[in-house]
């Protein structure tokens, strides 16, 4: 084993040694998660063609729950996230406990972060399981998704109403209305599955043309009517700028140089002549304004870094080790 | 008298480290970089580990485009209705997190009518983190179908938009939870987006802010307002929008924090929550670590000129 490698062991082990010992010696432990359950219960009061479900509570007072068959009631625990502020304090008997499956949730989410982390010191297995574990649920939540929330209600929702209603959707109205029109994108959509088939690829090339085509000329109008026509509207400001009647400097200032920064940077992309005389001049102020602009991104870009480490930081010092509590959820711990 | 002691203590520290590098060059041109991202992990873990013990936060002056924002919401009146766009995913939530947090409870403390809805797939997974998190504990009385609802998730990016801003039910015939949309109290009257008083879009990229302005503010300049907070990345390409057809942005964390001080300072009270100081929380670690990058970038220049002053010579 290399001197790198050997340290690297050390320091994983100490680090392993150090979680145990606070997972397991201190009063209150680490990385806990704690739910409040509460039960729910549903009797369908109505008969077959016209189910009527109420909740337990609200149930009349003539109708006799306990005697309404199993078949006809329904009933499961609602849980809420809490906390180990909120464990300790509740009083005997409370609903609050402890959630294996969520504190299971913690550790992996920690060990995941650490993971990806690991790849700044240099490309390992462990990075590698992270990013592989990450594109495939996101692969397939996108799937689950997509098929759920769009297919379901958008496609065979408006082609088979009634089919969707009593199958996954019993929340879709009674006046959703079948609608033939979408047997066409029905058939684009199978069209473009042609693709996998190995023969008759081609097929899939006119839906796909369809969809260029279509989004090509949304997306132009779009573009030309608010990235065009009202950016050229907005770069037209006056240059004395008056407040209540009295001289404005800075907004006049401003005004200015968004004028001069406009002409500039369009000089820039102007080659049709060449940059020499006052035309290079003016490139030459255009490309100050745009590496100006370039800095301002890359600056926010750097903040922005920062605000993502700073979150999975706070998220490893607070939800895991238990370090720090700025949102007082374990009564300061 | 303090700002002199500042500015004299960095002018001090900068020649020491223009010293300092010079002396070492090599030492300097050939560090392992790892030592760099060490650096600045320490650099963000200490003030998250100090501010998260002592919960003290920076002060936080806001600027005009976070002001308008706060301003524009603070126009609206009791029971005006807002459509909360929530375009982000766990990916963007510690810049967009503190927004769509203090944007949820800003509307909640005004008592405005909440739509959400998300064109990216973990979208929902946000909103209803936020209805969790805001207004479920803190606004018990508010009652879901009545003051606030979950549109949900819909693929099709600024198709989506481009459909809703004209008829919403031809996308939406369920709420997110599978409820009729006719059957909500709240969906009453609505049959556009153009019925909403106003948009918050919170957006991490594409589709966000940008199609939003494209799609739904464009078109519709006297229907549809809407206000933003957005990612530092995308910040750039959306200040030209300003102030015609976005009256307002919150650009990064910076912004989310400066609209978090206008929100709290007059409705926090007091006895405010953790969980809405999160925003100027995050500010300690960006000061630190933006210390160290312009040392760094200073150092670098250093060696840059120190290198080519050596070629010269030689």
């Amino acid at each position: 084993m290399s001197r790198e490698n050997t340290i690297w062991l050390i320091v994983f082990l100490i680090g392993a040694v150090m979680l145990f010992g606070r997972a397991m010696f201190t009063e209150h432990g680490m990385a806990k998660m704690y739910v409040e359950e509460s039960p729910r219960e549903f009797v369908d009061l109505g008969d077959e063609e016209n189910p009527d479900w109420v909740s337990i509570e609200e149930a009349p007072e003539y109708v006799d729950v306990s005697a309404i068959p199993a078949d006809h009631r329904v009933s499961w625990k609602k849980q809420r996230t809490s906390n180990y502020g909120e464990f300790v304090q509740q009083p005997a008997g409370g609903n609050i406990q402890f959630s294996l499956a969520r504190s299971i949730g913690v550790w992996l989410a920690a060990l995941l972060t650490l993971f990806v982390l690991s790849f700044l010191i240099k490309d390992n297995p462990f990075y590698k399981i992270a990013e592989s574990l990450f594109v495939g649920i996101s692969a397939a939540y996108w799937m689950v998704v997509a098929f759920w929330d769009q297919i379901v209600p958008n496609l065979i929702g408006k082609l088979s109403p009634t089919f969707v209603r009593n199958w996954a959707m019993p929340g879709l109205g009674e006046d959703a209305r079948q609608e033939l029109l979408y047997l066409i994108p029905l058939i684009l959509g199978l069209m473009l599955l042609w693709r996998l088939s190995p023969k008759g690829g081609w097929i899939s090339r006119w839906p796909m043309a369809f969809f260029i085509g279509t989004f090509c000329g949304l997306r132009l109008i779009r573009f030309l009517q608010a990235d065009f026509l009202l950016q050229i509207r907005a770069g037209i400001d006056p240059l004395y700028v008056t407040e209540g009647g009295v001289f404005d400097v800075w907004a006049s200032l401003a005004n200015v140089i968004l004028l001069i920064g406009v002409l500039s940077c369009l000089v820039y992309f102007f080659f049709s002549f060449e940059h020499k005389g006052i035309v290079g001049k003016t490139a030459k102020l255009g490309i100050w304004f745009l590496m100006i602009t370039f800095g301002a991104g890359f600056a926010y870009t750097v903040m922005g870094r920062i605000a993502l480490l700073a979150i999975r930081l706070e998220f490893l010092f607070d939800d895991w080790l238990w370090l720090i509590d700025p949102t007082d959820k374990r009564l300061g711990i | 008298m303090a700002l002199l002691i500042t500015l004299g203590a960095t002018a001090g520290f900068l020649v020491l480290l223009t010293f300092a590098v010079r002396a070492r060059t090599e030492f300097f041109k050939n560090l392992d970089r790892r030592w760099i991202f060490l650096l600045m992990l320490v650099a963000v873990a200490v003030p998250v580990y100090v501010i998260g013990k002592t919960k003290e936060t920076f002060p936080e002056k806001a600027l005009p485009k976070a002001q308008a924002v706060f301003d524009v919401i603070e126009e609206l009146n009791e029971g005006d209705k807002v459509l909360l766009a929530f375009d982000f995913d766990p990916g963007s939530e510690g810049e967009l997190g503190p927004m769509a947090t203090t944007f949820a409870y800003h509307c909640a403390t005004k008592k405005l009518k909440m739509y959400f809805i998300a064109l990216w797939p973990i979208g929902r997974q946000m909103i209803d983190d936020n209805i969790a998190k805001i207004i479920e504990p803190d606004f018990p009385e508010m009652v879901y179908g009545v003051d606030y609802m979950n549109l949900g998730f819909k693929a099709g990016n600024e198709g989506v938009i481009n459909v809703i801003v004209t008829d919403i039910k031809q996308l939406y015939t369920t709420d997110a939870y599978g409820t009729d949309i006719a059957a909500i109290p709240m969906m009453e009257g609505i049959d556009s987006i153009q019925k909403m008083d106003l948009i918050i879009n919170v957006s991490a990229g594409y589709p966000g802010t940008k199609e939003w302005v494209q799609y739904a503010v464009t078109p519709f300049p006297h229907d549809i307002r809407m206000v933003a907070g957005c990612t530092g990345v995308q910040a750039p390409l959306l200040y030209p929008y300003i102030p015609q057809q976005l009256p307002g942005l919150l650009a990064a964390i910076k912004g989310a924090s400066e609209y978090e001080s206008l929100v709290i300072n007059k409705y926090g009270g007091d006895d405010i929550s953790g969980k809405y100081l999160e925003a100027q929380r995050r500010m300690g670690p960006q000061l630190v670590a933006h210390v160290l990058m312009v040392l760094l970038i200073f150092a670098g220049n250093i060696i840059f000129f120190v290198e080519r002053k050596r070629e010269a010579r030689s």
